[in-house]
């Protein structure tokens, strides 16, 4: 079964003179269970998908499903059960004034939960932080804790789809390690689905199982990391983003 | 022998706290001759204070202390600050890390550059102009007369990382410092950047140093790599034998990166020694 359907979106911000597309024709899948990346150069649209998913970019025609259900202009609540999104730079994406409890209190409060303590110290467990960051705010944490923190929020409502904004490009490389080998495990541990933007290749390669690359705001190719391994891209500018990160 | 342009030794960057004084760089040492160096570390490893020290722009409380830092054999710690501004720009030059927030956001691209120009040159104008128009070309900047009327805004970030080298190379500095020049930049556009920064380095004779955080594009693009951790330098190699690296912490660095050619289920992560950060520091003097 497919977890996402997109097919020919288009994205566009702006009207008339200032019209902008970010997106044109945008056609994929991803099936349940399975990691897909979308990678492409920075203005290439594919954040831009993401944030039409979440309704972050109202702007859109086309067909999205979740689960094979279709969405609308209007997202009910129980979607955001199903898809959240974490985004890229830790630093911006959590309240400097909100503690981590806090965050976590909140977000499982509107989404109905009444166990609340129980849950925030179970989220905490599972992305590797633990109880005595409970109390802490963003400033006393580190890159890769904020991320952790930002995960946790996302995993809060216990969704199917994960939307994963280049989720460290903001972070040092050992600990990129730390993120990554961590939304692996979480992949596996409650069985998600990952859509997950990056511009680094070998980063796609790593965690994904197939993947897209975008220029201009299309969809130029799609294909297995097997054949992204093998350096068997098709389209010349996949094959020129290849040789650009070897 | 290589004639040396810079010279540091036992360089310390210290701040102040309410727990105790932080040291931020601890006794770094290397010379810098016409040379493209590379330094490698994790965020907080103190790269950035090496180099913001050397140009003695690390506001108070902060203070740098050093045996000596000299720029041809005279230490740039004795200058006065009014002297210290002569060699700010005109001598060693720096290159931030983003050009979002290094660029006025109100000012043309042109009326920016004219500016640098003519505080370092008594220049016309029009002299300026040409000059600055000549500059942007030197970046590979298509069309510079359009862009010498256009805002920071309308500029993508390659772009707007060349317009700053750009403004950098005007008063044709001996030493070029580049503080993670192409963190915020696409791959395709990074090689662009780096080739430029190649291009000037080779053909003027400057000195770079390169600071960054990513191995692979060091290893790749500089002569000579310092590490740092935790303010002090751990290793110091050769660009192209990176990747035999001895000390731990660099070949925990390396193996931590996810390969296209060498896939893995699980990603290393690194271990820190407490060790590592109370040895000595390696110098870096050739």
């Amino acid at each position: 079964m497919s977890m996402l359907q997109i097919e020919k979106l288009n994205v566009w911000f702006g009207r008339d003179r200032d019209r902008v597309d970010a997106v044109i024709d945008a056609t994929f899948d991803v099936a349940e269970g399975q990691s897909f990346g979308l990678v492409g150069e920075s203005g290439s649209g594919k954040s831009t998908i993401l944030r039409a998913i979440v309704g972050l970019a109202p702007t859109w025609s086309g067909h999205i499903a979740v689960a094979g259900a279709p969405i609308g202009k209007r997202r009910p609540k129980s979607f955001y059960k199903q898809v959240q999104m974490v985004f890229q730079d830790p630093y911006a994406s959590l309240h400097p004034r909100h503690s981590v409890d806090a965050v976590l209190g909140e977000t499982l409060q509107l989404h109905g939960f009444t166990d609340i303590d129980a849950r925030v110290v179970k989220l905490l467990d599972d992305v590797g932080l633990g109880q005595k960051f409970r109390f802490r705010y963003p400033h006393q944490l580190s890159g890769g804790q904020r991320q952790r923190v930002a995960i946790a929020r996302a995993l809060a409502p216990e969704p199917e789809l994960l939307l994963l904004d280049e989720p460290t490009s903001a972070l040092d490389v050992s600990v990129q390690a730390e993120i990554l080998n961590l939304l692996a495990d979480l992949r596996q541990e409650h069985n998600l689905t990952y859509l997950m933007v990056s511009h680094d290749l070998s980063v796609v390669g790593h965690m994904c199982d197939r993947l897209a690359v975008m220029k201009d705001g299309k969809v130029v190719e799609t294909m297995d990391v097997a054949a992204l391994r093998a350096m068997k891209a098709e389209h010349p500018y996949s094959q020129h983003l290849l040789q650009a990160s070897v | 022998m290589m004639q040396t342009l810079l010279d540091v030794e036992n360089l310390w960057v210290k701040f102040p706290t309410r727990q105790g004084v932080f040291d931020a760089v601890r006794g770094v040492s290397f010379t810098l001759g016409k040379e493209r160096l590379g330094i490698v570390g994790e965020s907080g490893s103190g790269k950035s204070m090496t180099g913001r020290a050397i140009l003695r722009l690390i506001r108070p409380p902060g203070i740098v202390e050093a045996d000596h830092v000299k720029l041809d054999g005279v230490d740039l710690l004795r200058k006065s600050e009014k002297d210290m501004r002569a060699v700010r720009g005109q001598r060693i030059s720096m290159v931030m890390q983003d050009p979002k927030f290094s660029l006025n956001p109100v000012m043309t691209i042109g009326a920016q550059i004219i500016e640098a120009y003519r505080l370092h040159n008594s220049a016309s104008k029009t002299d300026a102009h040409t000059k600055a128009v000549e500059m942007l070309e030197a970046v590979s900047i298509r069309n510079p007369e359009r862009v010498m009327r256009a805002y920071p805004h309308e500029m993508s970030g390659g772009m707007g990382q060349r317009i700053m080298i750009a403004m950098m190379l005007i008063p044709n500095p001996e030493i070029l410092i580049a503080d993670e020049p192409t963190s915020a930049l696409d791959v395709s556009v990074q090689r662009q950047v780096l080739d430029i920064m190649d291009k000037l380095v080779k053909e003027r004779g400057m000195g770079l140093i390169f600071i960054s955080h990513d191995l692979n594009l060091v290893a790749d693009f500089c002569d000579r790599v310092l590490i740092m951790y935790a303010g002090r330098i751990v290793e110091v190699c050769d660009a192209d034998k990176l990747h035999e690296a001895k000390h731990p912490y660099t070949q925990g660095l390396l193996n931590s990166l996810p390969r296209l050619d060498a896939p893995r289920d699980r990603l290393e992560v690194l271990k820190r020694d407490p060790e590592w950060s109370k040895a000595q520091s390696v110098s870096g003097r050739v």
